[in-house]
């Protein structure tokens, strides 16, 4: 063995890192070789130097504690991320926490929260009562529009359509002419709107046709009632305008505009109003 | 670790696996960093990261494996260039006996002297070492690895620990004797 590769192999044969047969070829060379020697000999000398010298740091006292402070902090930030299972999951027995309870709990909330919005969709698609009504009341109207179905008694005279209810209604509704107004009245007909049959009266304004339903106010609300001011809606292109008056409700349906269906419900309170006013 | 263990029982097994080795970690920090503050972070920082991957230890030597952590926590600290002082020179008069003077105050003031001289002389000289030769010093000759551990470690091959750890110690002597070791 050359001196050369013998220092390359001194460090790993002190440490006893060299193999079997390096070993054998370094301590033949060793024999022979002073300069080696030597450098064998402070290499032993700088391993003692080192191993009695080098100072070993200790880790001081209070990095134990930081270190179990960071890993409490890690834990807990960890756990705001699955927080509301954890704490029940824990006290129960083994196999039952070592369910993915994060992700069942994940899936329950959304089903819940599914459910409700499905519930909440529903409640507030179900048409109230007043709704379902005017819906009753457009359906009634384009219905009364086909041919034919308009008038059961055709006439303009107030006096003819009037009688004519008598005995098909229990109640006698308020019939009037508005001619002079500009609203002919067409004729009158029975319907059934609002689980009840009620007088329906045509009326005519131009090329329109306006439908006008009238039914004694029901119920409860019957002693409460005095007269309501009007309320005008729109349903599928048709203006509607329902007010109370007396103890009857009123109705009045028409592709007509706004301004003059409101004209036409005005007209109709008026009359009301003189012919109570003056019996 | 199981991952469905509570939080204590984590904690716990964790702080038994890995405490133990405080030291030996601290002091490889110590070693790489050069100073205390750069040192107590490093180990903090390389304890979390061991507890966060603790699933993925999968038994064997526990101290090489929180050894390697804090030495790639450490270059990892350095790329990404948060290490505050690592290009501080050795401070002897603050840092160079500390841990000696506690455990010799039975011995007498010569021999004292003499080995705060040695010591003093060994850390200067390690501290001027570049790091590559300084780390397998230290894992030889402070934790005692064997080449197979200082590899793993270091992620170097086995005869590159030995020709490291061979050049460190040339290096090491011709700055603890100069104009002797030299050539």
């Amino acid at each position: 063995m050359e001196c050369k590769q013998s220092q390359e192999y001194m460090s790993a044969y002190l440490d006893g890192e060299l193999g079997p047969s390096e070993s054998a070829q370094l301590s033949a060379h060793l024999e022979e070789c002073r300069q080696c020697r030597s450098m064998q000999d402070e290499l032993r000398a700088l391993r003692a130097l080192v191993a009695g010298g080098a100072t070993r740091y200790a880790a001081p006292e209070h990095l134990k504690h930081r270190i179990r402070a960071a890993i409490k902090t890690e834990q807990q930030r960890e756990a705001a991320t699955r927080a509301p299972v954890r704490a029940g999951a824990r006290e129960r027995a083994g196999g039952f926490t070592r369910w993915p309870w994060a992700w069942i709990n994940l899936g329950l909330t959304g089903l819940s929260t599914a459910a409700f919005a499905v519930t909440l969709t529903l409640y507030l698609q179900q048409p109230s009562g007043e709704d379902q009504l005017e819906q009753e009341l457009v359906a009634s109207h384009f219905r009364a529009l086909m041919p034919d179905h308009l008038s059961d008694v055709v006439s303009t005279d107030q006096h003819t359509v009037k009688p004519w209810f008598a005995g098909k209604l229990d109640y006698s509704p308020p019939v009037y002419d508005l001619a002079q107004q500009g609203f002919p009245l067409i004729g009158g007909r029975l319907d059934y709107v609002n689980h009840r049959p009620v007088a329906a009266m045509a009326y005519q304004h131009r090329k329109h046709i306006l439908n006008l339903y009238v039914w004694p106010v029901g119920g409860k609300s019957a002693q409460a009632t005095t007269t309501s001011t009007p309320r005008a809606t729109s349903h599928q292109g048709f203006q509607m305008v329902r007010w109370r008056q007396g103890d009857m409700e009123f109705s009045a349906i028409s592709d007509v505009n706004g301004q003059d269906l409101a004209e036409f419900a005005r007209l109709l309170r008026d009359h009301g109003a003189a012919t109570t006013s003056a019996p | 670790m199981d991952m469905f263990l509570g939080d204590d029982e984590k904690a716990a097994q964790f702080e038994a696996l890995a405490m133990p080795h405080l030291d030996a970690a601290y002091n490889l920090a110590r070693w790489l960093t050069r100073n205390e503050h750069d040192a107590d972070d490093l180990v903090q920082t390389a304890y979390l990261r061991a507890f966060r991957f603790a699933d993925s230890f999968r038994g064997g030597d526990v101290r090489a494996w929180l050894l390697t952590i804090v030495r790639n926590t450490y270059y990892t600290s350095l790329r990404d260039g948060l290490s505050r002082h690592s290009d501080v020179s050795f401070d002897e008069e603050l840092h160079g006996d500390a841990a000696h003077d506690e455990r010799q105050d039975s011995e007498d003031p010569a021999s004292i002297a003499a080995r705060r001289d040695a010591s003093r002389s060994v850390n200067q000289a390690l501290e001027q070492l570049p790091q590559a030769f300084r780390e397998v010093l230290v894992l030889k000759e402070m934790d005692d690895l064997s080449y197979k551990q200082i590899a793993q470690v270091t992620e170097i091959p086995i005869g590159t620990v030995m020709s490291r750890l061979a050049r460190a110690r040339k290096m090491l002597l011709a700055y603890l004797q100069p104009g002797m070791a030299g050539d």
